[in-house]
């Protein structure tokens, strides 16, 4: 397949664009591979990418219920960051930052990866603390991070109110290297890439059953058939605790809602991506102008992809707390997502109790970021049957352990993370 | 300039109201009753905007929310809003309109340029370039992206009026007030159910308001609603979303039809409504055919243009054509045609029909077989090029200056398919309807596809006596529908004219025919994947006229029924919403409440500077006129603690009153160490652990009796920890026979601290002796203070001596005084809480940047809590390995090697360069002046007395502290216990 | 907009009531290990459908009551007291 490029956008315009083929295809099940994974949303199809281009392993099925792309990748709020205090974390997240820093080259797929800097505001001396502390362990882990007092905030997003609400701006945490990416054109690239390898990828493909004999994994039963493998990686955000259960255990996980809304289209307004440090809100501006922002979960389990008012409510309020000059914007759509919390918010990417299973799950609502470090970290886990040490400590064992990996310290509840 | 189109008589505007308005500067005049769209339409403006990519000339293209080209920045100043759509902002006087999106004039905007580029930047086209260099995408393409992206410009400035929410309960909710929703609501009305009809309009009628012959129906029903003192009436109302177990929300356009707000007056109201039954009646949505050029200012829906001139007064051209594809859209010609307009041509791909013969009988130039296939005209439309259905060839060209489109109706299925309800293909209207409900609702009239007056409010009224009679009403006599003729609506199928030039299937965001074709090509055959390649359907109009056109499109390509390929799913909202309406209220100042104590205006005459605790204002410190800083204020208060005596409010701390006969055996539970050996009349300090095992909270917990326990909680901890107990007691020990009462808001509670606090509060208190022997440390006991009952515990935070004075919250200003005056002689200072902060750090206690939920009870030093027998809270689970790990970082004490050096919470703790903790808390010291701090280090114990680095890279930061023991001040307890 | 009958309280809005875990796991006894309390405190069925909640209503009287939900459609079908048992249909 040729690659894309501006010289090909040139001839193709000029043939009417009736040469672009499809960016992947659509493949059907051959009986065995050597690797599959489930779930085709940006973590199974960077799984199977990476697969396929740094292990050469491309004998992979990537089995998709629905369409690729459609689940959490399709509906997030596109924030790429590494701004974590935890050094399993922010290593892990760095990894991943990097990637995404040439993902465009990697994947030959434009997915607007746009460095805009990404700004957590802070309220109070505790915050201010916990801050540098999170801060200097970015700093001294090797990842940017830069501490602004209020008229440093005011620089970066001017209409942000730094006096007069509630709570008065102390200043904000900043990662400039932080930002956003086009999250739909995530599993787009990826799955392009993959297939590009000779990854089959399969849509409309629901797994049934897992075969496990012998304590092992030896395949997937699916709407389409038996498939066989002696290795399967599991990417299937909110429905982990399901497919888990085929298997036969129960995981450390709750599915919650987190809704996430968007603006009507406006001139640019806001450049950067910022976090309210007094209430649950977040935005960015995407480059076709809509604000982009949500807040926190609804606070209950839920697969439904449906919110309620009273979270929406205080999303609004905080923003306007944040920004008064959006008082007068409107909201043009709102959406949920299915977010598979973990008892300390942070992620799981392991082995477990089944061998030959791996799994890349419990993403909280943290997943996006993580798309390109967890395929990559999942696709090592898988070829080498041990997990990369930027991945060690995410196992489901570590509760069992007593290592938890609670950024906040906010407790075994899941839905307090 | 005069209204040149506006007809002389007829429709709902006020002729003798004439309104002034400007458009991008020019000064218009319209009448009480018009939209803007009508208005400006009325003084012949077709150009009123500039689609999103292309900037290709727009004009109005609908009369209502389905608006995708007529938007414009409304108002000026920090009232401007942008996107808003003229089809639905009331006129009034003074109202200015700026078209937007546009560089250059409106008539002349350079980017138009774009549309030159089209065969290079059509759908996706970015996703494949833009990628090298890698650096260039920020700093070149990007920018370029975005400054060209988007539509109207905010204000960038705080809006300044208001909003309020507003709930409501009723029986049946009836969502639109055309013939369906009127008769729906007067059904259920009828019965005596409480019944709300909200309605987006400024007027209720829907397509009623186009039927002359059917006001007398309309008056007369609006009347019988108003005389309803159950029935509740909201016009300017959207409802926007369908949630929940009968909720939906809604937004009231209260004064946005006037130049601003009247004093006391919201701008918009927010309605939370809760509703038993709910009957949609949203109408329809009148969509486009995709045909070269179905984007120049002139084209515009066939219904739209008969709503102009029927409710309007307006004649939308001198010369229409209309395209039509079924029966009902030939009543526009008609409509118009009686409105002066010339109907040139009608365009129809059909061979034959009813309203076709109508037409010809009446005159008119009938043009079988034929359909559209192109526009004729630069900034206005010109003419209409016809031709034969399925030729693809030219054969015709009409001057005109209005070309009325009509491909069929699309039930407006919003709100049930956010309710639940799948939607099913109707074959006969080539459109979705809603499906089986699956929450308590039901359609009616033509958002589900029943189309016509008379059959839409028959449908209507069985809609909303069935909804009442579900809610539990009696049904009432009927009231009869008018008769009318119903239109029929059922369309050929025709989607698309192909040929050469752009045929939008998404006007707003330019996306066309050829887009979707590309996005299958490409394999984004999915309507959900299609759409959001090309952003089908993605903007302020979400598609409502062009949408299922799309997906028709896509369906050719993938040589499937519309059907098969379905729309992507609905989500709220159905129109946009305005931000401030749904924050309401709670913004600014009001986004929390305040908290405050009993005390906090006599803080405020101290001259206390507040600082946020959770909700609380708390003093931090009380800036003194001579204090040269905050700094100064603070070393001054904490010196007053430790050398004569000071006065803080600590009624902030969460109070727990837990009795009952299992009260002691319950604190055992849910504390780590022991409470039932307390004796009556003492208090102990306690430490609840979460049940991973990681430290929750502490306080002093004191034995009131046998069987009632008085729980202290830190402030930021109060609520979360009453849940905790409440919690275990529900689920783990129901057999326990113990009660749980708050009563935080109920005392205030002052801590006298220092040398001098027994002569003070001493000299306060009555019916207590508070020698040493007597009342020694942790002993409390009821007494009156100031007059007032009181209760004194003999504890201490600060290392000193101290009382903490608890009163009911309503004599805590007379105590206070009480105390300040006794304190007098001794030189009594209140302290605020960074005075607070610096003593506890001086005596090594922990607190909230310590017990920060990352720590357990070895790590900060109080691992000898636990304990050994019996179950309690995050026993076993405190054990695992991970948590008794000797590499843990433990509680260490810090001071800066130079005195002088500030060290800072959120350092990291070096050694050997690499990070070994952190600092938890940080203050400068007075019994040994000199930055000091708390902190959390792998190996603290055995560092003790080492010098290692504090490092704070993001401030530049490099201090050399010292490890030491955090307990050095009065290791041995010999000041409190004085 | 969830709405939750409070047994006590009558039906009200979610707000007033906040969720607190999955009540079908119950606290071990004192001498259970701690992969017991691992399986209590980390372990979730999560199933897609109904399930049995607590929720408090602390915005009103405070109980902690089990909630019959069901986790795609937010349907409430049964609501009771702490002590109650509540069945998940087809379980």
């Amino acid at each position: 397949m040729a690659g894309y490029s501006g010289f090909r956008v040139l001839t193709e315009g000029l043939r009417g664009n009736t040469g672009w083929k499809p960016a992947w295809r659509k493949a059907t099940p051959k009986p065995a591979y050597d690797v599959i994974v489930v779930g085709g949303g940006g973590h199974g199809l960077a799984t199977a990418f990476y697969l396929a281009s740094v292990h050469g392993i491309a004998n992979v099925a990537v089995l998709e219920r629905g369409l690729i792309g459609q689940g959490n990748t399709g509906r997030n709020t596109t924030i790429v960051r590494s701004n974590y205090l935890l050094p399993e974390n922010n290593n892990f997240y760095e990894h991943s930052l990097k990637l995404w820093e040439g993902l465009e080259q990697s994947l030959n797929y434009n997915v607007m990866m746009s460095q805009r800097g990404v700004i957590n505001l802070f309220h109070s001396d505790a915050q201010k603390h916990a801050a540098l502390r999170r801060g200097n362990s970015m700093r001294l882990n090797g990842i940017d991070a830069e501490i602004l007092d209020p008229a440093g905030v005011k620089a970066m997003c001017p209409i942000i109110d730094v006096d007069n609400g509630r709570y008065p701006v102390l200043g904000g945490l900043l990662q400039r290297r932080g930002g956003t990416a086009r999250h739909d054109a995530v599993a787009w690239g990826f799955a392009h890439a993959a297939d590009a390898r000779g990854v089959d990828i399969i849509e409309q493909c629901e797994v049934t059953g897992m075969i496990v004999e012998g304590g092992a994994i030896r395949g997937v039963r699916t709407t389409r058939g038996e498939i066989r493998a002696p290795k399967v990686g599991l990417a299937v955000a909110g429905s982990t605790s399901t497919l888990t259960a085929m298997a036969g255990f129960d995981v450390p996980i709750e599915t919650h809602l987190l809704q996430a809304f968007v603006s009507e289209g406006l001139k640019p307004l806001i450049d950067c991506v910022v976090t309210f440090g007094a209430g649950h809100f977040y935005v960015s501006q995407s480059d076709k102008g809509g604000l982009v922002y949500g807040g926190g979960l609804d606070g209950y389990p839920s697969y439904g992809q449906r919110g309620t008012l009273p979270t929406a409510e205080h999303v609004y309020a905080a923003g306007i707390s944040m920004i008064p000059a959006l008082g007068r914007l409107r909201g043009l759509r709102s959406w949920a997502g299915v977010m598979d919390m973990t008892p300390d918010g942070s992620h799981y990417i392991c082995k477990t109790p089944v061998h030959g299973l791996y799994m890349t799950a419990g993403w909280c609502y943290g997943g996006f970021k993580a798309t390109p470090g967890s395929g990559w970290c999942h696709a090592w886990t898988i070829a080498k049957d041990e997990p990369h040490r930027l991945n060690a400590a995410h196992t489901l064992d570590r509760f069992r352990e007593g290592r938890m990996l609670d950024e906040r310290g906010n407790g075994p509840y899941f839905w307090a993370h | 300039m005069s209204q040149r189109f506006r007809l002389p008589a007829g429709g709902h505007v006020d002729r003798s109201r004439r309104l002034a308005f400007t458009f991008d500067g020019r000064r218009f005049e319209g009448h009480e009753g018009d939209t803007l769209a009508a208005a400006l339409l009325a003084n012949g403006v077709r150009l009123v905007g500039r689609s999103f990519k292309y900037h290709r000339p727009r004009g109005i293209f609908s009369a209502g929310v389905e608006e995708p080209n007529a938007l414009v920045e409304l108002r000026d100043g920090t009232r401007r809003e942008p996107n808003t759509r003229a089809t639905v902002v009331e006129l009034f006087d003074g109202l200015a309109a700026t078209s937007q999106n546009h560089r250059g004039s409106l008539a002349f905007d350079w980017m138009a340029v774009n549309g030159v580029l089209a065969p290079w930047i059509g759908a996706g086209f970015y996703y494949k370039t833009f990628m090298w260099p890698a650096a260039f995408w920020e700093r070149v393409y990007e920018p370029m992206i975005r400054k060209a992206a988007g539509l109207g410009r905010a204000s960038g400035q705080p809006d300044p009026d208001w909003y309020e929410a507003a709930h409501a309960h009723c029986d049946v909710l009836v969502v639109g007030a055309g013939a369906a929703g009127l008769a729906a609501a007067r059904a259920a009305g009828a019965t005596g159910a409480r019944v709300i009809l909200a309605e987006q309009d400024f007027l209720f009628g829907g397509d009623l308001l186009n039927e002359p012959e059917l006001e007398p129906w309309r008056g007369e029903a609006i009347a019988a609603l108003q005389a309803m003192p159950e029935v509740t009436l909201l016009p300017r109302t959207t409802v926007f979303g369908f949630y929940d177990q009968g909720v939906l929300g809604a937004v009231e356009r209260v004064a946005d039809h006037l130049p601003q707000p009247p004093t006391h007056t919201p701008r918009q109201r927010y309605w939370t409504i809760r509703a038993k039954e709910v009957v949609l009646a949203t109408g329809a949505h009148e969509r486009l055919i995709a045909f070269p050029g179905n984007d120049r200012p002139g084209v515009m829906l066939a219904g739209a243009a008969r709503t102009y001139a029927r409710r309007f007064g307006v004649k939308a051209g001198e010369t229409a054509v209309l395209f039509a594809t079924h029966d009902a859209a030939y009543d526009a010609a008609f409509a118009l045609a009686e409105a002066g307009t010339r109907i040139a041509a009608i365009i129809d791909p059909r061979a034959d029909s009813a309203a076709m013969q109508r037409a010809r009988q009446a005159g008119f130039t009938v043009q079988a077989g034929s359909v559209v296939t192109g526009t004729v005209g630069g900034n206005a439309l010109r003419g209409v090029e016809t031709g034969v259905a399925g030729s693809g060839g030219r054969a015709n060209a009409v001057a005109a200056d209005l070309l009325l489109v009509s491909g069929g109706w699309n039930p407006a299925v919003h709100l049930a398919s956010m309710s639940g309800a799948a939607l099913a293909w109707d074959e006969a209207l080539l459109a979705f309807v809603p499906a089986a409900a699956v929450q308590r609702e039901r359609s009616a009239g033509a958002c589900r596809g029943v189309h016509g007056i008379g059959a839409a409010a028959a449908d209507g009224a069985a809609a909303g006596r069935a909804a009442a009679i579900a809610a539990g009403f009696a049904p009432a006599a009927d009231v009869l529908p008018p008769d009318t003729p119903a239109p029929d609506h059922r369309p050929y199928e025709l989607w698309e004219v192909k040929g050469r030039g752009k045929a939008f299937v998404d006007i707003q965001d330019d996306v066309t025919a050829d887009d979707i074709r590309l996005a299958h090509r490409e394999g984004f055959s999915h309507i959900e994947h299609a759409k959001r390649y090309t952003t089908h359907a993605m903007g302020t109009d979400q598609g409502k006229t062009g949408g299922l056109v799309g997906a028709a499109v896509l369906a050719e390509a993938r040589r499937e029924p519309v059907a098969k390929v379905g729309l992507p799913r609905f989500r709220p909202y159905t129109s946009p919403v305005t931000w401030g309406a749904i924050a309401g209220g709670e913004v600014g100042q009001h986004f929390q409440p305040v908290r405050r104590t009993a005390l906090h205006g006599v803080h405020e005459a101290l001259g206390a500077v507040w600082m946020d605790a959770g909700l609380w204002k708390r003093p931090a410190y009380y800036a003194n006129p001579g204090d040269a800083d905050a700094w100064a204020s603070v070393l001054r208060e904490a010196r007053a603690v430790r050398e004569r005596v000071g006065v803080c409010d600590v009624s902030t701390l969460g109070k727990i009153v837990v009795e009952g006969p299992d009260a002691a055996t319950f604190l055992d539970r849910v504390y780590a160490n022991t409470f039932s050996t307390l004796q009556v009349g003492r208090a102990r300090y306690g430490l609840m652990l979460r049940e991973d095992g990681l430290v929750f909270d502490d306080g002093t917990t004191t034995r009131l009796a046998p069987d009632r326990f008085f729980v202290t909680t830190t402030t930021a901890q109060a609520g979360p920890v009453m849940q905790h107990l409440e919690f275990h007691h529900a689920s783990a020990w129901p057999d326990l026979d113990v009660s749980l009462a708050s009563v935080t808001d109920q005392w205030a509670a002052m801590s006298i601290a220092g040398p001098k606090a027994r002569d003070v509060v001493a000299a306060v208190v009555q019916g207590i002796d508070l020698s040493n022997a007597a009342f020694p440390f942790m002993a409390v006991a009821d007494c009156m203070a100031a007059g007032v009952p009181a209760r004194v515990f003999r504890i201490s935070f600060s290392g000193e001596l101290a009382y903490e004075v608890a009163v009911p919250a309503g004599y805590a200003a007379t105590v206070w005084q009480a105390v300040m005056t006794a304190g007098v002689p001794h030189g009594i200072e209140p302290y605020g809480v960074e005075a607070l902060g610096l003593l506890r750090i001086e005596k090594g206690h922990v607190a909230g940047a310590e017990i920060n939920g990352q720590t357990t009870a070895q790590d900060l030093g109080l691992g000898r809590m636990l304990k050994k027998k019996g179950d309690f809270i995050g026993r076993t689970l405190a054990q695992r390995p991970g948590l008794t790990d000797p590499a843990r970082p433990r509680l260490v004490g810090l001071r800066s090697v130079d005195p002088a050096r500030q060290i800072r919470a959120g350092s990291h703790l070096l050694v050997d360069g690499r990070s070994q903790g952190w600092i938890t808390s940080v203050t400068q010291s007075v019994v040994d002046p000199g930055w000091i701090g708390l902190g959390m280090l792998r190996e603290g114990e055995a560092r003790i007395g080492s010098s290692i680095i504090a490092a704070n890279p993001l401030m530049g930061e490099e201090v050399p502290v010292k490890v030491v023991s955090p307990h050095g001040y009065d290791a041995e307890n010999l000041r409190v216990r004085a | 907009m969830l709405r939750i009958t409070c047994p006590h309280c009558g039906a009200r809005d979610e707000l007033e009531f906040s969720y607190r875990g999955d009540a079908t796991v119950t606290r071990p006894g004192p001498d259970a290990d701690a992969g017991a309390f691992h399986d209590y405190l980390y372990l979730r069925r999560n199933p897609r459908g109904w399930q049995v909640e607590w929720w408090q209503h602390n915005g009103g009287c405070r109980a902690f009551l089990k909630v019959l939900r069901h986790t795609v459609t937010h349907e409430v079908r049964a609501v009771a007291a702490a002590t109650e048992t509540l069945e998940v249909p087809g379980a």
